[in-house]
């Protein structure tokens, strides 16, 4: 660089204040409340029933509707990069409608879906199948959620994918499938996992599309974000504080790891 | 995307039609059916009922609250991510990767925190809350939380837009500018602006949505006061919870086209951007 840019005093200011008023001070905020508690208090908090059951439900939920979307998000990459028929660029139009729909709309109506008297829940009901009100409901909510992380990382991947390989497999006497299974999805691999794990970041923390169709039975289908609100209802501030805690604590160590795993596959892949 | 349709004759038929019949059905569950169902649930009393829920005092309120948090989040987070990005990828400085990984920090943090965290500062019970009491100021369950609560959520949108945009300008346009005598402010200004202005419009529509849609954490710091605090989603909890479900859904629907809006503008900027 010739010559510094102006502005780095004024922009360094303004980011600075900003980024210190809404995010730093507040989040310090819940952490030095927390570390004000007695440490055998949190430990009491943390591993109560009802607490624990929903750290298993929550995580439990978003790592299911994670893998769900890790298995159909590729395919539906392939479909949408590959292949061109009528209706390509609505499908593709559709995928961003999970990032764009409050989750509350999307919390209602696929309650209203799943319901035994829905469109949906009125099919599975004669199978005994029930998702409204059940962890498999949670997980309907969650998919819809995370769907566009795992497509959306893959896509550019997919495109940018440069053809001599393919062709170079196929020359080589790769079958077809062969050359998906070996050649393509390999170097997909890094693009898929950065997607799972954004959407399970993602999903973990979810609360509107979710409260509506969970049932929201203290230690089966409470997730943890309700379980804070139910405790600051009942201004207990302690409660309250320790789980958003170790919850953030548990997001923040499994996004590094998550980073950490996908800076190893793409050296793996490169070397 | 060119050169994806000459492959086609590669892959056999059966895995063509596979992947499109999974494609369609995933899709066509997944989201086509919760977008139709919201219309028609929203319909289903007629066009009558919904304009009844849709001019609803009520839910005018709500629209009004709505409006407020985002004119409230958005241009300052606006103003923000500009400065953000100018900061990031026009000038070098310890730090920078550190600076952008914060930047990013509120998507990793659950709407439901994001509440919590201004009703421990600002609650009754909250650091500031005695103080704030005595001098009969009301930031939780007011608007003031409101806007803030919607900051926090919306809080990377631009500035993540807008970073890789102008990481690749590079930095020379503006350079050369400086070396021929003009401000800063006009550097941006004549230089800057022009190249990301669509990124930045990107960046805003986005980040608008989510503001106008955001449910979790407004509802911690809303205390949900009918024809007050109540934003659209917060209201459209309500109704349903009343089981009034033309008026949930009618309400919903407004919200689903603003979304469908979105995702036009969205694909129409994409286009733009990439000419």
């Amino acid at each position: 660089m010739s010559r510094p840019l102006p502005g780095f005093r004024l922009t360094f200011g303004i980011v600075a204040t900003w980024l210190s008023l809404i995010v730093l001070i507040p989040l310090a905020g819940l952490f030095l409340r927390a570390s004000s508690l007695p440490l055998p208090r949190i430990w009491e908090i943390l591993s109560s029933g009802r607490t624990l059951s929903a750290f298993r439900v929550s995580f439990g939920c978003a790592a299911a509707a994670a893998g769900v979307n890790a298995l159909a998000g590729p395919v539906v990459a392939w479909t949408l990069v590959r292949y061109d028929f009528p209706g390509r660029r609505f499908l593709d139009a559709l995928i961003d409608i999970p990032f764009a729909l409050p989750t509350a709309v999307a919390g209602i109506t696929l309650t209203t879906l799943y319901a035994t008297n829905g469109w949906v829940g009125r099919l599975l009901d004669p199978l005994g199948i029930q998702v409204s009100y059940t962890l498999k409901g949670i997980v309907v909510a969650l998919v819809f959620v995370g769907l566009p992380f795992v497509i959306r990382t893959v896509q550019p991947v997919l495109e940018e994918f440069p053809a001599e390989a393919e062709e170079a497999a196929a020359l080589l006497g790769a079958s077809r499938l062969q050359t998906i299974a070996k050649v393509i999805l390999p170097s997909l691999a890094p693009a898929i996992l950065t997607g799972t794990i954004l959407s399970f970041a993602r999903c973990v923390g979810e609360y509107g599309s979710v409260v509506f169709i969970a049932g929201n039975m203290p230690g089966k289908t409470e997730i943890l974000p309700l379980l804070i609100i139910t405790h600051l209802e009942e201004y207990q501030y302690g409660e309250a504080t320790a789980i958003a805690s170790a919850m953030l604590l548990l997001s923040f160590g499994l996004l590094v790891l998550g980073n950490r795993m996908q800076a190893r596959l793409v050296r793996g892949r490169t070397r | 995307m060119s050169g994806g349709t000459k492959r086609i004759q590669n892959d056999p038929w059966w895995l063509r039609a596979g992947a499109m019949a999974f494609t369609l059905l995933f899709l066509g569950f997944a989201v086509l059916l919760p977008l139709v169902s919201v219309f028609v649930q929203a319909f289903a009393k007629g066009l009558g009922g919904w304009w009844a829920a849709v001019s609803d005092p009520d839910t005018v309120s709500a629209i009004r609250m709505t409006l407020v948090a985002a004119l409230g989040a958005v241009p300052l987070n606006t103003a923000f991510g500009i400065a953000a990005a100018w900061l990031v990828t026009k000038h070098r400085f310890p730090g920078r990767h550190l600076l952008v990984s914060l930047i990013d920090l509120p998507f990793s943090v659950s709407p439901v925190i994001a509440g919590l965290v201004f009703v421990l500062l600002f609650g009754a019970q909250g650091t500031f809350g005695p103080w704030l009491q005595a001098h009969d100021i009301h930031i939780i369950f007011a608007w003031p939380a409101m806007i803030l609560a919607t900051a926090f959520v919306t809080f990377p949108f631009v500035a993540r837009e807008l970073i890789p945009v102008m990481e690749e300008m590079g930095t020379q346009p503006e350079e050369a500018a400086v070396m021929l005598g003009a401000g800063g402010w006009t550097v941006f200004r004549k230089v800057t602006l022009p190249g990301i202005r669509w990124g930045l419009l990107y960046g805003v529509i986005l980040c608008n949505a989510r503001a106008m849609g955001e449910f979790g954490a407004v509802s911690v710091v809303s205390g949900h006061i009918r024809g007050e605090t109540n934003t659209l989603p917060l209201h459209a909890e309500i109704l349903y919870n009343e089981y009034d479900f033309t008026g949930a859904f009618a309400v919903a629907s407004l919200l689903t086209l603003l979304a469908g809006a979105t995702v036009v503008i969205k694909l129409w900027l994409e286009r733009r951007i990439a000419r």
